[in-house]
Order: structure tokens, then C-alpha cells, then sequence
């Protein structure tokens, strides 16, 4: 264990081998976060299903420190996108997002997650929960097997791994802003939207009479 | 129930000689009902003539001649094929008498015709959106109501690099995703609808009794849509009186894919790896309730082989298997047993899941069906692995379950007794699958309307007596039991030979006409309703979606129950947000 924490560069006497490890913050804190990323019990579609196999006894999330799923956002890093983004269920799942304490990561799973999937062209569907959410990791697959969850999850550690106290957006002096939760008008409305929606609706308006 | 003085089926016209007439459109089948004589004519049908099973609704969008047309299927109770009758409606002022006073399995669907399709049913007690929300801009499936991503009517879609630049379906929105809003809109005057009413009806019943210092209030407690116990994004409004479930109130719509826009404008073909994505811990039955319909509209074109016959009553019961095994696991998950059932319950899925895995490419989304046979045909040494697992392991894996459960006390005082559904209850609400059968309604459309080749199998059907969750576990148990039986019998007879009739096709053309195809699916009965005009692509694609239809009677079961009843009562429906939502 020491020897995995240890920094490069400092010669620790034999003696003292397994019990001291010269390291940097960064590294210790990196080390103890990657192998306790709790997940969010957060299922949405058919990907759900894979991640409750994954999380079963074949392949077993807890190899990874990750079997503590919490049904609570405020006990959860790690937010599995797990399925087609409806725009009935993006505002719960912002505000789900919101309430999740830092750091925290998100792993869009499977296409839907990613880009809408087969379902892009739905009227329903969210083309890719990253036009709302930061997301950290995305996981090819239809669903994706559980073998590339795990992929997709030793990946997003791979990349706590790298990250530094010191640059992290949570870290920052000024706070992070929380997501603005998108509403349920006539279709789904973003509040970031706001500025420019008159202009937008007008470009909208101009290229429906160019189509006709 | 069925009543020894029914009239004959033919007699039906005799019976009605005014307001009903036979429906003579090429490959249509029923009867066309006047709007004012519908509610006389259901009332006769389930009480005369024995059809007490509503079993679908939905509307048809005939846009070229103007019409709205809503399309019932009912059966009986005892067995038998359907009786299919139908209203037709002006399209602009699309209004017919609701059925929910007759069959109040009609509720949900009426709701989700009138949000889809704008049809409006007078007398509704509820008439309210059910997979959108409220206050979205038009009814989507209209056929002139077109989606911000809207490209072509038809698939396959023109090239999407004309002229070797590559474009998304964002490029051309201006808002860069996939909205559309009503011109002149202003979301900073726009004030929200829907959710406060929701509330206040809700908020409606007071237990005070006009006793000031007695006065209870009754708390609202919402239950989802993120809620470990509910099977995916599902949503429970409850209202309590202490822990006492007063009236609850399924919202759903979260998981609303919209399947049927997308299926009526996929080719045939291309539906298959959807129905996949209906109710994905099943997807072979799905398969097979679309294929089965196709086929009845393709007649002798799609004669399916013997040996792919055998190979799809294999697939669709060890799907059957692994989605019970599955509900028991998430069964006890909501008991409280956290996971440790569940594991048990994923090994033997996860074996199956191999077998699915080799033969159709995919663990779960197996897409392989096809019109007139079966995709692929077994890869070596698969055979042995499926006989190993038929007649050797999962018998004693699944007496192994009943061992661990059946008899535990906490599983028994938790379920026996707890949201009781009587026969004539689980009938009048549509219910289907176990949930109809563990209320000792022996309906299975196996035998009840036999499809494929089950009338070649010796199976029983399982029912139970009592219509409580412990009820619905044991007749999941059985089935798994009587499904090792006809896979038993299936993996013997397996004959060699072709699995596909005719050559494989990407695009078949489809006579025009109307077809109804169902399936018992794990979760009960999946019918698929499809619309055909000739050409390449559906005119109309519905599912009859078990999962959806048998919420109609949660909020019956779930009255007078605690409200940690109600979660354990969800479970024993055995929903999938995928077909439930579609």
C-alpha cells in the first residue's frame, strides 16, 4: 500500500518499507477517494439493469470500492446516468445533481446517456444528459455490457487520480453555481436559455416558413 | 364472470340492428359502433354476450380522410379470440363516450389515447395526461404534429452527408437541442400549470367530519420518481391518514420514449431492436408479440419453420424465467432483504443470459426474432449448455429459492393478506399475467388463445386463489416451474432444418389492413396493434402494454394498506418503466 502511495523520488530505508510513505496531499487525498466513489442507486432505463448485474455477484462492484450504492444524492459521488433522458425526468435529475455534495463525477452510461441514442429523435428524449450536467465519463453500448461499466468506472478513476487539489472547480475560492433547473412549458425550457430565447424563437419561426 | 345465457357472437347485428355495422374495409375486421350507442353496446357485450375482458384502447390518426377512430379489443374471460369494435370521430372535434363506467381497465388507456391523440372521452373521471405532462404543447402522435427533430416522414431517411458534409439534427435547431416551442412564447410570462391541481385534488378528501378538535389532515407524500423501490422512474402520489393509504395515485411518463411515434416511422424491420427496448428484462417476448402481428398481416408469405417455432418457444420461456426470477429478487429487495435474494436470483440469470448472449450476439437487447423465423440459428455446444441448465440446474435452483422463501416468516406476514385484487376486480381492471392469475383467474394466452406451437405442450397454468402479494410470488414461482416443463419438452422435440422462411429481407411490404397480435409475456398479456396502409412503414404501431395496464389497479390494491404495503404491492405487479412508459 505504502509503495502505491509513495512519491517518486524519496528513498525510504528498508526498514521503514510498508510502514512510512513520503507522499503529496493530492495523492493521499486521490488515493482514498478513488476506491470509495460511492455511486447514486439511480436507475432510469434499461442500462439500470446492467448496472444492478454489475453491482451482483459475477462481477462485482465492490472490487473497486464501490458497492455502497446510496439512494440518497447527499451520501453519493458518483452519478450513473443510467438510460434514456426524458424531459419529463431532467429537472429531478439536475436537482438530483444539485444536491449531491463535491466532489462529485458523472458517468453518462450506455447511448442514451451519451446522445440520445435510438431514441434521439423522440419528442421526449434529451439528446444526452451532458446538455445539462458536466459529465466526466461516457460508456459506449446499447446497453453497455457490465464489462465496460467497469471500463467506463476504472477509467473515472484513472481520472480522480490525476486530479489536483489545487485547479479542481469545487476548490475554487468563488462557489460553484448550481445547475439552473430546466421547466416543463410547453416543452422543456432551460433557464440559461433566457437571454437569447426571443432571437432563437424568431430564428425558429424564420426556418419553419423557409421549410414550408 | 361467465354467464350460461350468452348470445352467440353472430347475433351481435341482430342485437343492435341500428348504431352498429360491420367493418368492411379490406383486411379489417369488427364492428363500427355509433359514438352515442357505445356505452349501450360495451354493456351489452360484457354482459351478454360474455366478453368481459377489455383488453386494449387506443386511437388510430386516419388523417387523410379526417377521422379519429378508437379501436377496442375484448375478449373473454373463459378464452377465445377477440371481438374488435370500433368509433369513429371527426378528427377536429374528436370526442367519444368513455368506457371506464363499463370496464375500468379502459382508465389509463383513455388517458394516454387523449394525451397522445387528443381524443377526448366524455364522462372520464379523470381525464388528465398521463405520459406527458401537463401544460406540452399538442398531442404528439397526430400525425400532423411533428417533433423538433423532425427530418422525413418515412425512414430510411435520405443521406446524411449530402454532399460529403456531415450533419446532426442539432445543427439545424436554433436552440441547438430538441425543443420546439409555440411562436410568440415567453417563458418569463408563462406561468406552470398542472402540478398544484395535481396536488389540490389530491388535498381534496377531509376525514374531519366537521369535528374542529378531531380534525385530521391527511399528509400527501410523494413516492419517486428517484426512489429505490420503484422499479426505475416511476412515481407514487399516496395520500395518508397516519400510515393508512387513503387514495393513491400512479404518476408516470418518466421513462416516455416515445416508441410509437418512432415505431410509425421505422420500417417494419427496423421495430424489432426497439420492441427489444419495451420491457428489457424480456426481450425475447417482445420480439415475438411484434413479429407475431406482422405475420398475421403477412398471411402465408411468413410461414414460420418448425425448428425456428421450437427455438422461439425456447427463448421466449427462458425470458419468462430469467424476468421471474427477477421480480422475485427485486420482491424481496422491497421486503427489506436487501440484495441477498437478488444474488441468488442474478446467478441463474446471468447463466440464461449466456445462452442469449451466444445466440443472438447480445445479452439483452437480443433482437431476434424476424418475420417468418428466427435470426440465427444455434451456435455449437449451446444445445448441451441449455439441456445442462433445463434438466439439471435450474430445477433444483428454483427449489432451492422456494425453499429459502416460501416459508419465511417475515416474507409470509409481510405478503399474505396484503392488496387483494378479487377475480371480478383483476377482470374489470385488465389486469393481466400473474397478477390476473394469483386472483384465480386461470387466463393465459397460451392456452387461452394458443399461438406458435403451445398447444403442442403439456403445461398447467398457474393460479392461485387469494389475489394477495403473496399470491402473485407463488404463481411466479410456479411458472418458472412449468416453464422448465415446456422448455423440457421443447429442447427434446427440437427438430433440425430451416430457421427463416424465404431469404432475409431489409424491407418487406406489408398488405394494407389491421392486425392484432399478443403474446403472454412475463408480465402478462403484450399485444401489439398495428395499422398497415401498404406501404413500407406502419400507419399505426401500439403496444398493449402489460406493465402499464396493470397499474390501473394499484391504487385499489394499495387502498386501506399501510403505505409500506404499498411498495411491496408495487412490487408484486412487476413493473418495467420501459413498457410502461414506452
Amino acid at each position: 500500500m505504502s509503495e502505491e502511495l509513495n512519491a517518486k523520488g524519496y528513498e525510504i530505508p528498508p526498514e521503514m518499507r510498508n510502514m512510512v510513505a513520503v507522499t503529496t496531499l493530492d495523492k493521499l487525498y486521490n488515493w482514498g477517494r478513488r476506491y470509495s466513489a460511492w455511486p447514486m442507486m439511480f436507475g432510469l432505463a434499461c442500462c439500470a439493469i446492467e448496472m444492478i448485474a454489475t453491482a451482483a455477484s459475477r462481477f462485482d462492484l465492490s472490487r473497486f470500492g464501490m458497492e455502497i450504492m446510496r439512494p440518497s444524492p447527499r451520501q453519493a459521488d458518483v452519478m450513473l446516468v443510467s438510460g434514456t433522458v426524458t424531459k419529463k425526468m431532467v429537472p429531478q435529475i439536475v436537482r438530483l445533481y444539485n444536491q449531491m455534495p463535491e466532489p462529485k463525477y458523472v458517468i453518462a452510461m450506455g447511448a442514451c446517456a451519451s446522445g440520445g441514442g435510438p431514441f434521439k429523435e423522440g419528442y421526449n428524449v434529451v439528446s444526452g444528459i451532458d446538455k445539462f450536467l458536466p459529465v466526466d465519463v461516457y460508456i459506449p453500448g446499447c446497453p453497455p455490457t457490465p464489462q465496460a461499466l467497469l471500463y467506463g468506472l476504472m477509467k473515472l478513476q484513472e481520472m480522480m487520480e490525476k486530479q489536483s487539489i489545487k485547479t479542481v472547480r469545487w476548490y475554487q475560492k468563488e462557489d460553484l453555481p448550481a445547475i439552473p433547473v430546466p421547466i416543463l412549458g410547453p416543452d422543456l425550457i432551460d433557464p440559461r436559455d433566457f437571454p437569447e430565447f426571443q432571437v432563437k424563437l424568431a430564428q425558429a419561426a424564420d426556418q419553419a416558413q423557409v421549410e414550408e | 364472470m361467465a354467464d350460461t345465457t350468452l348470445i352467440a357472437e353472430n347475433d351481435i347485428l341482430a342485437r343492435f340492428p341500428e348504431g352498429v355495422s360491420q367493418d368492411e374495409r379490406k383486411g379489417y375486421q369488427g364492428y363500427i359502433v355509433a359514438a352515442d350507442r357505445l356505452v349501450e353496446f360495451a354493456t351489452a357485450l360484457r354482459d351478454e354476450f360474455g366478453y368481459d375482458y377489455l383488453s386494449s384502447v387506443t386511437g388510430v390518426d386516419y388523417l387523410p380522410e379526417g377521422k379519429m377512430e378508437v379501436v377496442y379489443h375484448a375478449y373473454k374471460s373463459t378464452g377465445g379470440g377477440a371481438l374488435v369494435f370500433k368509433v369513429q370521430v371527426p378528427r377536429e372535434d374528436a370526442v367519444v363516450p368513455s368506457l371506464v363506467g363499463v370496464y375500468k381497465g379502459a382508465d389509463f388507456q383513455e388517458r394516454e389515447a387523449w394525451d397522445l391523440l387528443g381524443i377526448r372521452f366524455e364522462g372520464h373521471p379523470n381525464l388528465k395526461r398521463i405520459l406527458m405532462w401537463e401544460g406540452f404543447a399538442g398531442h404528439p402522435l397526430r400525425k400532423d404534429w411533428k417533433e423538433a427533430y423532425f427530418e422525413e416522414e418515412k425512414k430510411p431517411f435520405d443521406s446524411r452527408w449530402p454532399g460529403g458534409d456531415v450533419y446532426r439534427a442539432e445543427d439545424k435547431n436554433p436552440f441547438g437541442k430538441n425543443v420546439v416551442y409555440p411562436e410568440k412564447f415567453d417563458p418569463e410570462k408563462w406561468t406552470p400549470v398542472g402540478e398544484e391541481g395535481f396536488y389540490g385534488g389530491l388535498r381534496g378528501f377531509d376525514a374531519g367530519d366537521g369535528d374542529e378538535d378531531l380534525k385530521t389532515e391527511q399528509v400527501v407524500v410523494n413516492l419517486g420518481p428517484q426512489h429505490p423501490s420503484t422499479h426505475g422512474v416511476f412515481r407514487m402520489v399516496v395520500s395518508l391518514e397516519g400510515e393508512t393509504v387513503v387514495r393513491l395515485e400512479p404518476v408516470m411518463g418518466y421513462l416516455h420514449r416515445n416508441h410509437e411515434k418512432i415505431g410509425e416511422r421505422n420500417t417494419y424491420l427496423m421495430n424489432i431492436p426497439f420492441t427489444d427496448r419495451l420491457d428489457y428484462l424480456a426481450s425475447m417476448s417482445n420480439n415475438w408479440g411484434y413479429v407475431q402481428a406482422v405475420e398475421k398481416l403477412l398471411g402465408d408469405k411468413a410461414k414460420v419453420p418448425e425448428r425456428a417455432e421450437y427455438l422461439r418457444v425456447i427463448m421466449a420461456e427462458f425470458t419468462r424465467i430469467v424476468n421471474h426470477v427477477f421480480a422475485i429478487g427485486t420482491l424481496l429487495n422491497d421486503l427489506g432483504a436487501f440484495f441477498t435474494p437478488m444474488l441468488y436470483a442474478l446467478e441463474e440469470r446471468e447463466l440464461i443470459l449466456d445462452i442469449f448472449e451466444a445466440v443472438a450476439g447480445s445479452r439483452m437487447m437480443c433482437n431476434y426474432f424476424r418475420f417468418g423465423g428466427v435470426a440465427r440459428d444455434l451456435p455449437p455446444g449451446v444445445y448441451e449448455k441449455m439441456r445442462d441448465l433445463v434438466f439439471e440446474r435450474l430445477p433444483r435452483k428454483i427449489d432451492e429459492l422456494d425453499r429459502y422463501l416460501t416459508e419465511n416468516e417475515i416474507v409470509r406476514a409481510r405478503c399474505e393478506g396484503v392488496g387483494v385484487l378479487t377475480p371480478e376486480e383483476a377482470i374489470a381492471y385488465s389486469a393481466a399475467g400473474p397478477v390476473l392469475r394469483a386472483s384465480g383467474v386461470p387466463y393465459d394466452v397460451r392456452r387461452a388463445d394458443p399461438y406458435g406451437i403451445y398447444d403442442r405442450f403439456d403445461f398447467d397454468v398457474a393460479v392461485r386463489y387469494h389475489g394477495d402479494v403473496y399470491d402473485r410470488y407463488l404463481v411466479r414461482l410456479d411458472e418458472i416451474r412449468q416453464s422448465i416443463r415446456i422448455l423440457q419438452q421443447a429442447l427434446d422435440d427440437l427438430p433440425e432444418g430451416e430457421i427463416i422462411s424465404g431469404k432475409p429481407k431489409y424491407s418487406i411490404r406489408v398488405p394494407a389492413g389491421e392486425a392484432y397480435g399478443r403474446v403472454e409475456g412475463p408480465k402478462g398479456e403484450l399485444g401489439f396493434y398495428i395499422v398497415s396502409d401498404g406501404s413500407a412503414n406502419p400507419w399505426r404501431y401500439h403496444v398493449r402494454a402489460p406493465s402499464f395496464i396493470n397499474l390501473t389497479a394499484l391504487g385499489k390494491m394499495c387502498e386501506g394498506d399501510k403505505v409500506a404495503d404499498a411498495i411491496i404491492i408495487l412490487g408484486s405487479i412487476d413493473i418495467v418503466l420501459g413498457e410502461t412508459d414506452r
